[in-house]
């Protein structure tokens, strides 16, 4: 069995969001670059899991960027994964993304293409989706629980209003989100292994952009918060019904 | 022609869809040009009411086997639609559904995608979508260069206008490509708001001490007939279920009412509600960095706190 892992690079959780040169562009000064959580916690952790069922399986992880990827590359390796591929370009555009990742997943014919839900930057949940479509492959969206039986994967995901389990034949793209498995962190042994397995560097194919981003906004500031007296909560619904129009 | 896929969850039509419906609707008047909505399966509502929502009309695709989502096939068929129209914009709702969908249908139509938009598109000059980024932290404003268009609109940012007209219903009568997936089990969440379609959330966090307290907290959720949340910890610690989740890496919400019950405010969280319209902090601790961001404070023990905001609640509503 084949998993080709999807990694995506993001800022911090706590990374100050401040935009440079106009407001064109994200301020990466200062800013600590981890791997996308729903990339790491759930989709790389659940394709260790299924390698350490079956430890005939490979785990390719894939990444689009610029050399200033690698440190996060290398850690995901540092957690498991026998290979990583970088796809040296700019990752603006999802549709060009899901392009580099597609011919990558076409010439290792994987078994399964794992993303994470969304990446925590610009939360378009897209790659899965647009992958699967121009692999022509199903897709399972919001997966958070999955059993391999032979060549059927059994999914549980969310759904609107609820979750269902269904089930589906490899290949498939899956993408993954809370409950698909547990965070890890990578222990030494993983981190000196990881040294020294394969990053191959490869040049993106030619494909265009179908968006650019114009510029960016720092949504207003609440103006200030109007303090309720705690034994005066007939006041706060007053508020919320008349003032905010809320209730 | 702007297209509008109408989503529906057990064969119900949601709010965020008649949402993307008016969305559709609004930009189809400021391109010039015609709406139509596109329903796939069997649902129980009248389909001509979505002229209601702003709908002119409505192509429907009836066959139970579309009633479960397999993006294969939902893509495929929604493609195909919007090629026969001729659609310019494809529109979805931001929900789950959507979010899944609309990826693979702008593959499809090789048009430029925006997901997560705010507002209309700005078309003096090109096509630009704002959409939220960085979990609700910015806004990005995004050209879409290519002639074809997939948005999908956040829930609750546009609202559902009423229109007074009924839209024609056509019935399509084409052959359905077979499932990728096959639905072995589903489980529904009875009786609760989903969370992302709420217009009135309350949340809680560590600060309640345990699952033995969310009775306040849940009592308080009906009395206003508000959906219920957490914190990251409060899930993590199965105190509540992991769909209950809001933040950074949860989900994110933007109701018109958040009210947070012992949370401090932690950036990942804010990250997942600071769109919230209104937002309500309950905390012991005056220096909380939720009441930052607060528009109301409480300064209190949550204990006595939600039970006394409960009953001024049923008692604003019984003499209402
Ligand atoms: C990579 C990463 C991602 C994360 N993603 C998320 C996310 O998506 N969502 C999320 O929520 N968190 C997330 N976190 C965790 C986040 O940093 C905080 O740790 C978490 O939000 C804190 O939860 P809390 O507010 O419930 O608990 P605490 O921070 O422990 O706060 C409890 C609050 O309750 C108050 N309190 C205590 N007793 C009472 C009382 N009797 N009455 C009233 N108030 C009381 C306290 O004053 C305190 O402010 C993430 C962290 C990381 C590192």
């Amino acid at each position: 069995m084949k998993i080709l892992v999807c990694i995506s690079k993001t800022p911090d959780t706590t990374a100050k969001i401040a935009f440079t040169e106009g407001n064109t562009k994200f301020d990466e000064n200062g800013v600590q670059w981890i791997i996308n959580p729903f990339d790491e916690w759930y989709a790389l952790v659940k394709a260790i899991e299924l390698k350490e069922k079956d430890p005939s399986a490979i785990i390719h992880l894939v990444t689009v960027g610029t050399a200033d990827a690698e440190p996060i590359i290398r850690k995901a390796l540092a957690l498991g994964g026998d290979e990583a591929i970088r796809i040296n370009s700019n990752s603006n555009d999802s549709f060009y993304v899901a392009k580099q990742i597609a011919t990558i997943a076409k010439e290792g014919s994987y078994d399964i293409i794992f993303t994470g839900k969304e990446t925590i930057d610009y939360n378009s949940a897209s790659i899965g989706s647009m992958l699967s479509a121009i692999l022509d492959l199903p897709l399972v969206s919001l997966a958070n629980q999955l059993d391999l039986n032979g060549n059927t994967a059994t999914v549980r995901r969310e759904i609107e209003g609820g979750e269902e389990t269904c089930e589906v034949n490899l290949p498939v793209v899956i993408s993954c989100q809370k409950g698909m498995a547990e965070q890890r962190i990578p222990n030494m042994r993983g981190i000196m292994a990881a040294r020294s397995k394969p990053l191959k560097v490869l040049e993106p194919i030619e494909a265009s952009a179908t968006t650019s981003i114009k510029k960016f906004d720092i949504p207003v500031a609440k103006s200030g918060v109007k303090l309720v007296d705690p034994a005066n909560m007939d006041e706060l619904v007053r508020l919320l019904k008349e003032e905010a129009k809320v209730i | 022609m702007v297209l509008v896929y109408i989503d529906q969850a057990d064969q119900q039509i949601k709010k965020s869809s008649l949402e993307a419906m008016s969305y559709g609707a609004a930009l189809a008047k400021q391109l010039g040009c015609d709406v139509a909505a596109l329903v796939l399966g069997t649902v129980q509502d009248n389909l001509a009411e979505l002229g209601k929502s702003g709908a002119q009309k409505v192509y429907h695709l009836k066959n139970e086997t579309l009633n479960s989502l397999d993006v294969k096939l939902h893509s495929t068929l929604i493609a195909n639609a919007a090629k026969n129209v001729n659609a310019t914009v494809v529109v979805f709702a931001n929900n789950i559904n959507g979010k899944a969908i609309a990826p693979a249908v702008s593959v499809k139509l090789e048009a430029g995608l925006v997901t997560g938009a705010s507002s209309l598109p700005n078309t003096e000059n090109g096509f630009v979508v704002t959409k939220t980024v960085f979990s609700g932290k910015a806004f990005a404003s995004i050209q879409i260069e290519t002639p074809i268009k997939v948005i999908a609109i956040n829930q609750n940012s546009f609202g559902v206008v009423a229109y007074d007209t009924s839209a024609t219903v056509e019935e399509l009568n084409i052959p359905i490509p077979t499932a990728s997936i096959k639905i072995t089990k589903l489980e529904k969440v009875e009786g609760e708001i989903p969370l992302t379609e709420a217009s009135l959330v309350v949340s809680g966090g560590r600060g309640l001490k345990g699952p033995e307290n969310w009775g306040i907290l849940l009592d308080l959720a009906k009395s206003l007939g508000a959906a219920t949340a957490c914190s990251r910890p409060v899930s993590d610690t199965d105190w509540r279920p992991h769909h209950e989740h809001v933040g950074q890496t949860g989900i994110q919400i933007a109701p018109n009412l958040y009210i947070a019950i012992g949370i401090s405010g932690a950036i990942q969280h804010l990250a997942g509600v600071n769109r919230s319209k209104t937002i309500v902090v309950i905390n012991k601790d005056p220096e909380a960095p939720f009441f930052k961001a607060a528009d109301y404070g409480v300064v209190g023990d949550a204990f006595e706190v939600v039970p006394a905001l409960t009953s001024a609640i049923l008692k604003m509503k019984s003499t209402a």
